[in-house]
């Protein structure tokens, strides 16, 4: 159980407050409500290059970094398809620090060109790191492509090309800022070794002359249903054939989700999982395979990805795969192997509750759902899921007019 | 463009807030527990935590330093759950993954571990399989042929990146290949294993081992009897003897290769050998890295990505080895700013040999470095990680206070003639991998 206070300020912020006192530290974690979703098609890219711009100055404060460094703290950023997240820690004396370059920057940035001018370097070299300079780097582009014809999931949040960042301008950046960087579209965690009655103090101190800004409502375009499969060839130079297919799931506030989540636990997660012990360890067919899903807010996609064994075709591998997938369509899941996944899961949790920074960052996510208190009831819902649901569920899911399927080739 | 305040009792944010120096924190280890089994392996833990978790972990002295064949102890330690006498490989993984625990092993240069993570309730139920693991482990053919033929795949699809290229390389450029910390592993290395060199070496370093056992987390008040009643009566202190091996660094000192003649990046590797945290030098030269590349502040940082563009991130650290250590910078880089890179990365060495760190840069890395502390030695999974990483280099906490105070009390100049001793340019290899 994770106890948290919430209090909202005069100009919109949520506040979301997690005491600890075994701590000396003090996490705080900003998230805002914009993601690579909320993005013009013709501008991909853009909410993750503007992450790298809050740290390049801000109304009062020429850097970021600097001061945090100086009252010993350190912090990172990360950018998904549906939200923007700024995290940090530092000891819990000096927490106002921390608040003062987080309100200074949700108040302003400096928009400094020669910032924008480095960052969209820096993030063209990111992008060639992780998705060309290295073997199957632009599956997930493939993918997304295939799967979603409407939604703006079919760009990944590191953009569709190098050449949309390149041409991001500073007027961009500001229009950006002022629409999304607002504390009505924020919601600051802080945890650690403080009191409620300071942290009230604090942050009405640095955050509350904050002009509220407007709410951005959300309306993107949602992905009708996937009325045929899809298909795709790659041939490229990688030295092993690949296998990769996906199906259309539930939102995250769905509670489908949950027997989503378990039925990729069953399947593809773990050595005793079914996928790794039938066509990796029995029938050899894979070298490696795994079945996930994209955990986004909107629709997501369930995934089962391989490497097939040289020598296996494609086709038989996916062949086998497909008679897997039969078999948790058409039997009921039994109780021990039902009662494993929700034991993982249980133990899952309780390993990241650990870490007081993740503890900041799930309260935020939690409350950018609706409800930090939705937290600590998300074992329960895993527990309520039952046999009949993962089978009806399974059945729901992988039809074939639901899946887009990748063959990624080698050459030869 | 910027937004009018509110009101009059606007907040003045120009002015910093008042920060207590990290400096000043009194930092101290917080103490293990420890005991031995009847055996005489010896058994460091800490009991505490807010969650009911709990992580025990087996180190054996079965890295790659005693094995006489390539890959042998890596192979062995990965393969100790594929199958025991009694049990096959699925039923092991399915017993640790019914009750949510996750077993992991890990071979190093000296060491090899076993770890299991778990929920603390279940700790009666999992020990009696990790003893099985560690007595019982019969590594079946079929299980060492699928192991090879998914790390024969595994390491054809790494073998196209330049950043594994790069990082394999400059080990054997500074160690040579035939030591523990250069040694590659290749195609036919991994098809060479037999079923008979992991059994010969599992007898020789698990069933009979020298091991010493950590533990945190929520423990039950009888842990220690606990160990005892599933551990204490097997062959866990032993003498192995220990390997010594010649370092042979390449003659060499500047390597180009192309690995991937459309790749769009290279991967740069510049280190020089450096000693290990017993010299008297190591802890200085711990802070100077900091300064140089170690953070995100750092100069190369500064420099190469946050000034230059040419990089998402540069690097330096002095790695953690028992015996010979080397101090690496490590980066991918647009392929046409490659040389230009490099330059900087002496031009910044160079500074730091000819210019004392000014007052303010010091003191920001001094609390940069003590905040950093403060957090990673918050809980008991931390700080028993920070007693293992010290009991294993044969140090204890006068090491660890030694290095705080000196954090403490360096002073620019003594970090210049650091610089001065050790950045040297003629010092380092050179490695790019395109």
């Amino acid at each position: 159980m994770i106890h948290f206070e919430k209090f909202v300020l005069d100009n919109g912020l949520r506040v979301i407050f997690h005491e600890d006192k075994s701590t000396p530290m003090a996490a705080v974690n900003v998230l805002y409500d914009v993601g690579a979703r909320d993005e013009d098609p013709e501008r991909t890219g853009f909410a993750h290059l503007f992450e790298h711009l809050m740290f390049g100055g801000s109304v009062h404060i020429p850097s970021y970094d600097e001061p945090l460094q100086m009252a010993g703290g350190e912090n990172n950023a990360y950018t998904t398809n549906d939200l923007t997240d700024y995290h940090l820690q530092l000891p819990a004396e000096n927490i106002e620090t921390a608040l003062w370059l987080e309100s200074d920057r949700m108040l302003s940035l400096a928009f400094d060109e020669n910032s924008l001018e480095v960052q969209r370097k820096v993030v063209v070299e990111e992008f060639k790191e992780h998705y060309i300079n290295k073997p199957y780097g632009d599956v997930w582009h493939k993918i997304r492509e295939l799967a979603y014809k409407k939604h703006p999931y079919r760009w990944m949040t590191i953009g569709k090309e190098p050449g949309h960042i390149e041409h991001a301008s500073l007027q961009d950046v500001r229009d950006f800022f002022f629409k999304h960087y607002t504390p009505a579209n924020a919601i600051l965690t802080i945890a650690g070794n403080l009191e409620l009655e300071q942290v009230k103090k604090v942050t009405r101190k640095w955050f509350g002359d904050i002009p509220g800004g407007t709410r951005y409502l959300r309306n993107l375009p949602q992905e009708p249903p996937q009325t045929e499969p899809a298909f795709l060839e790659v041939r490229a130079d990688v030295p092993l054939d690949a296998l990769y297919k996906v199906w259309h799931v539930s939102s995250r506030l769905d509670r489908r989700y949950y027997v989503m989540d378990l039925i990729t636990e069953i399947l593809g997660n773990g050595a005793s999982s079914r996928l790794y012990e039938r066509l990796v360890k029995e029938e050899q067919l894979f070298s490696n395979i795994q079945c996930s899903h994209f955990g986004s807010l909107d629709a997501g996609l369930l995934y089962i990805d391989g490497k097939l064994v040289k020598g296996v075709s494609v086709q038989q591998g996916e062949a086998a795969l497909l008679a897997e997938l039969d078999k948790i369509k058409s039997e009921p899941v039994g109780e021990a192997e039902l009662q494993k996944v929700k034991n993982r899961t249980e133990s899952l949790m309780a390993f990241e509750d650990i870490s007081l920074t993740n503890r900041a960052n799930s309260l935020g996510m939690y409350e950018l759902l609706g409800d930090a208190g939705l937290m600590n009831r998300e074992l329960e819902h895993y527990q309520a899921v039952t046999a009949v649901q993962i089978l009806e569920e399974s059945r729901a899911i992988f039809t074939e007019d639901n899946c887009s399927t990748l063959h990624y080739l080698g050459k030869n | 463009m910027i937004a009018p305040f509110g009101s009059s009792t606007a907040v003045n944010r120009t002015v910093p807030p008042l920060i207590k120096d990290a400096v000043l924190f009194d930092l101290s280890l917080k103490p293990y527990r420890s005991g031995a089994l009847s055996n005489g392996a010896p058994v460091y833990y800490i009991s505490d935590g807010t969650e009911d978790v709990a992580m025990i972990e087996l180190v054996f002295d079965a890295g790659n330093f005693y094995e006489n064949r390539n890959l042998v102890a890596s192979a062995t330690n990965q393969l100790l759950k594929n199958g025991t006498k009694g049990k096959t490989a699925y039923e092991i993984n399915e017993h640790f993954e019914y009750y949510g625990a996750y077993l992991s092993r890990s071979c190093h240069s000296e060491t090899a571990t076993v770890t299991l993570h778990c929920l603390s309730k279940h700790l009666d139920a999992l020990l009696p399989v990790i003893r099985e693991i560690v007595t019982e482990s019969v590594f079946p053919e079929r299980e060492l042929e699928i192991f090879k033929q998914n790390s024969i795949q595994r390491l054809l699809v790494n073998l196209k990146k330049s950043d594994f290229v790069a990082s394999r390389l400059i080990d054997e450029y500074l160690y040579g290949a035939e030591h523990p910390y250069g040694r590659m592993s290749s195609v036919e290395a991994i098809r060479d294993l037999t079923r008979e060199d992991l059994v010969q070496f599992y007898r020789n370093f698990y069933a009979s081992a020298s091991c010493r056992i950590f533990a945190a987390g929520k423990l039950p008040p009888d842990f220690e009897n606990i160990l005892e009643m599933h551990f204490g009566d097997l062959h866990l202190h032993e003498n192995i003897p220990s390997a010594a091996f010649r370092v042979e660094p390449a003659s060499k000192r500047k390597h180009r290769l192309v690995n991937d003649p459309n790749g769009v990046q290279s991967s740069i590797r510049v280190a020089r050998p450096f000693f290990n945290k017993h010299h008297a030098d190591f802890k200085k030269a711990f802070i100077l890295n900091s300064v140089l590349g170690g953070y995100f502040g750092s100069r190369l940082m500064g420099n190469i990505r946050e000034e230059k563009g040419y990089t998402y991130g540069i690097h330096s650290y002095i790695q953690n080895h028992v015996h010979d250590c080397a101090w690496v910078i490590t980066t991918e880089v647009g392929k046409d700013v490659c040389d230009a890179t490099l330059d900087e990365v002496y031009k910044e060495m160079k500074i730091l040999r000819e210019e004392p760190i000014d007052a303010e840069e010091l003191l920001l890395v001094k609390n940069y470095m003590m905040g950093l502390n403060l957090g990673d030695l918050d809980g008991p999974f931390q700080v028993i990680g920070r007693w293992k990483n010290l009991i294993l280099n044969g140090l204890d906490e006068t090491y660890f206070n030694d290095s705080i105070n000196t954090i403490k009390q360096v002073t620019a100049p003594e970090l210049q003639e650091i610089a001065n001793r050790y950045l040297v340019p003629d010092a380092f290899f050179e490695l790019v991998v395109t």
